[in-house]
C-alpha cells in the first residue's frame, strides 16, 4: 500500500496521534531518548505493515499496539536487564488508597479522598508508575492508557487472561502504596495510622 | 460500607468491591454490570468508592499524553517524507 491518499493518510495520523505516542513511549520506557526510538521504531513498522490494515477506524488502536509490541519484543531480547526494576509487586494484602483515605463520618463536610486527587499532580503520578516492576507498568499502560482489553492485553504480553487480571491487581495495589508514601512524604496525609510501614523509605 | 445483601440489590458490596476494576475496565459481562450499577444506585459507600478509583484511574490514563519534543517531529517528518 504506497499510495498517496495512504500517504497522506497515514502521515495525518502519526502526526495526530504524535504527543499520545511519545507519552506512551516514555511511560513504557521511562526515558525520553529511547522513547523517541521507540516511536520511531513503530512508525517505520506500521507503515511497512499499513497493507494489513483493513479498517481505517482501528487505526489509532492498532498503532499503539505496535508500539506495545515493540517494546515488549525489545525486552524480551534483552531481558538479561529485568533487574533494573525498582519495585516489585507488593507481597502483601491488597492496598486501598481509598480505604486509608475514606472517613465516613466526616462525609458530609470532608471529602479527602477527592482532595487527594486534586492535590495529586502529573508528576506524582508519573513517578509511582514509573517506579512500578516493566511487567506491572507494560499491563497498566496497555488497559488504562491505551484502552486494550484484558484478551488484548494477554494476546501483546503473550500471557494467559488470568494473568493479566493478576499482575494488573498487583499493579494497582502497588500504584496506589507508592501515591500514598508519596502523599506522606508530601505532607499531603499524616503519617499516623500507617505504622506498620514506618521502616519504609518514601519516595521523595 | 454494610457488609450484607440489601433486599433491592443482587450483589453485596464485597462483590461489588471484587468486581469493581473489571467492572471500570469494561470486563464485566452485562448481567454483572446491572447488578454492579443498581447497586452503585443504591449504596453510598461504595458509589464513592466507585467515583474514587474512577477519578484516579482517569488521572493515569491521561499519562498516556505528553507533548512530544522538536526532535521526534523532526525525526518522524523525515521518516515520513521518505515513505
Amino acid at each position: 500500500m504506497t499510495g498517496d491518499s495512504d500517504r497522506d493518510f497515514f502521515r495525518a495520523e502519526v502526526e495526530r496521534l504524535m504527543d499520545r505516542l511519545y507519552g506512551t513511549a516514555l511511560r513504557l520506557t521511562r526515558n525520553p531518548a529511547d522513547a523517541e526510538d521507540l516511536v520511531s521504531e513503530a512508525v517505520t513498522k506500521a507503515w511497512a505493515k499499513l497493507g494489513h490494515l483493513a479498517d481505517r477506524q482501528a487505526f489509532p488502536k492498532w498503532l499503539f499496539r505496535i508500539l506495545t509490541n515493540t517494546f515488549v519484543s525489545e525486552r524480551r531480547r534483552v531481558r538479561c536487564e529485568t533487574s533494573e526494576s525498582i519495585i516489585g509487586a507488593d507481597g502483601e494484602e491488597t492496598f486501598s488508597l481509598f480505604e486509608k483515605l475514606h472517613q465516613p463520618f466526616l462525609l458530609w463536610w470532608s471529602n479527602p479522598e477527592q482532595e487527594l486527587i486534586n492535590a495529586l499532580l502529573r508528576e506524582d503520578l508519573e513517578r509511582a508508575l514509573d517506579r512500578l516492576a516493566e511487567e506491572y507498568r507494560t499491563v497498566i499502560v496497555l488497559v488504562e492508557i491505551n484502552g486494550h482489553s484484558y484478551a488484548e492485553a494477554a494476546e501483546i504480553l503473550g500471557i494467559p487472561i488470568g494473568t493479566v487480571r493478576s499482575r494488573l491487581s498487583r499493579a494497582r495495589s502497588t500504584l496506589q502504596r507508592a501515591l500514598w508514601k508519596q502523599a506522606q512524604a508530601a505532607g499531603l496525609q499524616p503519617d499516623a495510622g500507617n505504622k506498620e510501614h514506618a521502616h519504609e523509605q518514601p519516595s521523595r | 460500607m454494610s457488609s450484607h445483601r440489601a433486599e433491592h440489590t443482587l450483589i453485596s458490596c464485597e462483590e461489588v468491591i471484587a468486581h469493581l476494576f473489571a467492572y471500570l475496565d469494561n470486563e464485566t459481562d452485562s448481567e454483572r454490570r446491572t447488578y454492579i450499577e443498581r447497586h452503585l444506585e443504591e449504596c453510598r459507600a461504595c458509589f464513592s468508592r466507585a467515583e474514587f478509583e474512577k477519578a484516579l484511574r482517569a488521572r493515569v490514563s491521561q499519562l498516556g499524553d505528553r507533548e512530544a519534543p522538536a526532535t521526534l517531529r523532526r525525526r518522524v517528518k523525515a521518516l515520513l517524507d521518505r515513505f
